[in-house]
């Protein structure tokens, strides 16, 4: 799939290994970076975006602002998007991924760039997302192309049937520890999963490709992707029948169990039970990851007529406003509300440790985010263990690491 | 003479600079001061600029921070050696002008050792001991020449390796 979007937007076939120059459907910039990206098209390229619509800044990293520098940054994005006519997603639209699906300025066979390495996400409709920083982003704004080397492909095959309390998370993480923190690093990782998934759970699979290195993350087509949407999926854009594969992996989801990313590295990951009694200070559910209405819902199940244990907090920030429009309107955020949890604007949160919610010296995090690097939510003597909006809420519940099932017992008794 | 700093496999984005030192909160003027604040905190305080990186496998996994690596050009390291990069990082690396070669020094180079490194032949000494680097992949060469990618962008309008003239749409291409 990878070869077949990079010659199609590169009008010429070009093969893995080899160098193309290709069309750039859209251009994501997030407030981070916003500063330098601005600083790269005016003051070293001296240009302004070549095709504006294709260009959208999204202030989600730290929305909204909470220092005077941070704020002085995010005023300037708005002054260059005013400037240049390109599109800005202001505090409280959401995070920037979840904002562009929802916007559909991703699309089947697109290839969309973003300054944030979670870009895979957009592999979800079968667009080649990928992230870049902050030159070669303004690079692809002033001349609306970018060069890649064609990547090889991983084909993941998902067979079988998710179990109850397993979730698309859980596959994921699966994922990661069979190929690794490295395993597809310059490669585009390839999913086959029929017609499982929602679009949300595809976005979470195709979200953690880069956690295993990879270039993107395409999710062959199905299910809602074809039904629930209205996408234009082009039929170019399939998968060849003998296409060549780097590595194929199968992954049973029938046998699947809930899994979770222990310190201080995505692909360490395990079994919840046996992580299961862990003493935990905060439980963050949220992030492009796993902010959505799915993960919101699996979360709103698990505490409902529940209450967070006293010994821990829940922090819970939807993905987007939509998201939260959605969550209000059907009662799951009341849920969450009653059940204890601290509510948030959507963004990104607490995720890479700069507000809402960073970490003290010691404490132990289950976040529902996507990486647990040393001093990622806080400080480095703090804990982050990645896993599914389920198995968060429980622990929620439980205030120690704990699975769904967990709490039903825990209730009983 | 520049020394070797000596990293293990797998050095994060966040371990060259915490997100939450990114220059937009921490300051343009210090952000720099914090690269690899929580892994080896004495770095910014003691390196010297001309000082070489050599890490192991998958150096620079995570973000796209252009910023990690700028903390480290503005503390002028000589450049990084390691057998594999992270993409985005790699490109990032490339983008600045930080001078990266994919080989595995962590067998024989030790933390303190005093070398050079002659970035345009890719030869490394230590004493008597020489070490030849591998260059950078053919198609960047063209843009190096001209100083980075944006330079080459920036004079001829184009990528290196870009075809002059675009090409026909393929069958049935939407634009």
């Amino acid at each position: 799939m990878a070869e077949k979007i990079l010659s199609r937007r590169g009008h010429r076939a070009v093969y893995a290994g080899d160098l193309a120059v290709v069309d750039v459907d859209q251009v994501m910039v997030v407030d981070s970076i916003a500063q330098s990206f601005i600083e790269r098209m005016e003051r070293d390229l001296a240009a302004v975006p070549k095709y504006p619509e294709r260009v959208s800044i999204v202030i989600d990293h730290v929305a909204p602002a909470s220092t005077v520098s941070v704020a002085q940054a995010q005023k300037e994005a708005r002054a260059y998007a005013a400037a240049t006519g390109v599109r800005l997603f202001d505090v409280g639209r959401g995070i920037c991924h979840q904002v562009l699906m929802e916007e559909r300025l991703a699309q089947p066979g697109w290839i969309v760039l973003g300054s944030d390495s979670h870009s895979t996400t957009y592999g979800a409709v079968a667009a080649f997302g990928t992230g870049m920083g902050a030159t070669d982003i303004a690079l692809a704004a002033a001349s609306g192309k970018t060069w890649l080397r064609v990547p090889e492909s991983v084909k993941v095959t998902f067979s079988g049937d998710l179990q109850p309390g397993v979730t698309a998370k859980d596959a994921a993480l699966e994922m990661i520890r069979v190929l690794g923190a490295d395993g597809a690093t310059y490669q585009s990782i390839e999913i086959h999963a029929g017609d499982r998934f929602t679009r949300g759970e595809r976005m979470t699979l195709a979200n953690l490709c880069v956690e295993a290195g990879a270039k993107a993350g395409l999710v062959v087509p199905g299910g809602e992707i074809l039904t629930g949407y209205g996408y234009d999926v082009p039929d170019w854009v399939y998968p060849d029948p003998g296409a060549d594969y780097r590595q194929e992996v199968e992954i049973d989801l029938t046998t699947l169990r809930p899994r979770m990313s222990a310190p201080s590295e995505v692909d360490n990951v395990h079994d919840v039970s046996a992580l299961r009694g862990l003493k935990v200070d905060q439980v963050f559910i949220g992030t492009c990851t796993n902010g959505r209405i799915e993960d919101l819902h699996a979360a709103a199940e698990v505490l409902r007529g529940r209450r967070v244990d006293p010994s821990t907090r829940l922090l819970v920030i939807p993905a987007s406003s939509q998201v939260m429009e959605q969550a209000l309107e059907d009662g799951t955020l009341l849920t969450l509300q009653r059940a204890g949890a601290a509510l948030g604007t959507p963004g990104c949160g607490p995720c890479m440790g700069r507000h809402q919610g960073v970490l003290a010296p010691g404490e132990v995090c289950v976040s529902t985010s996507n990486r647990n690097f040393i001093g990622r939510m806080g400080d480095k003597d703090a804990r982050v263990y990645l896993a599914s909006p389920a198995v968060a809420a429980a622990t929620a519940v439980m205030g120690r690491i704990a699975l769904p099932g967990d709490v039903e017992a825990w209730v009983g008794a | 003479m520049p020394r070797i700093w000596k990293f293990g496999d797998g050095v994060n984005t966040d371990d060259i600079l915490p997100g939450k030192f990114a220059p937009f909160m921490a300051g343009e003027a210090v952000f720099q001061t914090f690269a690899f604040h929580y892994i080896r905190p004495e770095f910014a305080a003691q390196m010297r600029p001309g000082d070489v990186l050599i890490g192991g496998r998958n150096w620079g996994l995570g973000s796209s921070r252009e910023y990690a690596p700028q903390a480290l050009k503005k503390l002028q390291i000589g450049g990084i050696i390691a057998p594999s990069f992270a993409r985005i990082h790699y490109r990032n690396l490339l983008n600045l002008g930080i001078p990266a070669f994919e080989a595995d020094l962590t067998g024989v180079l030790e933390d303190g050792d005093e070398v050079t490194l002659d970035v345009d032949t890719g030869v490394l000494t230590r004493g008597a001991d020489t070490f030849q680097l591998p260059p950078p992949p053919e198609f960047l060469r063209e843009a190096l020449r001209e100083g980075s990618i944006l330079a080459f962008f920036k004079r001829y309008g184009r990528f290196p390796g870009e075809p002059v003239d675009p090409g026909e749409p393929m069958d049935g291409e939407a634009r």
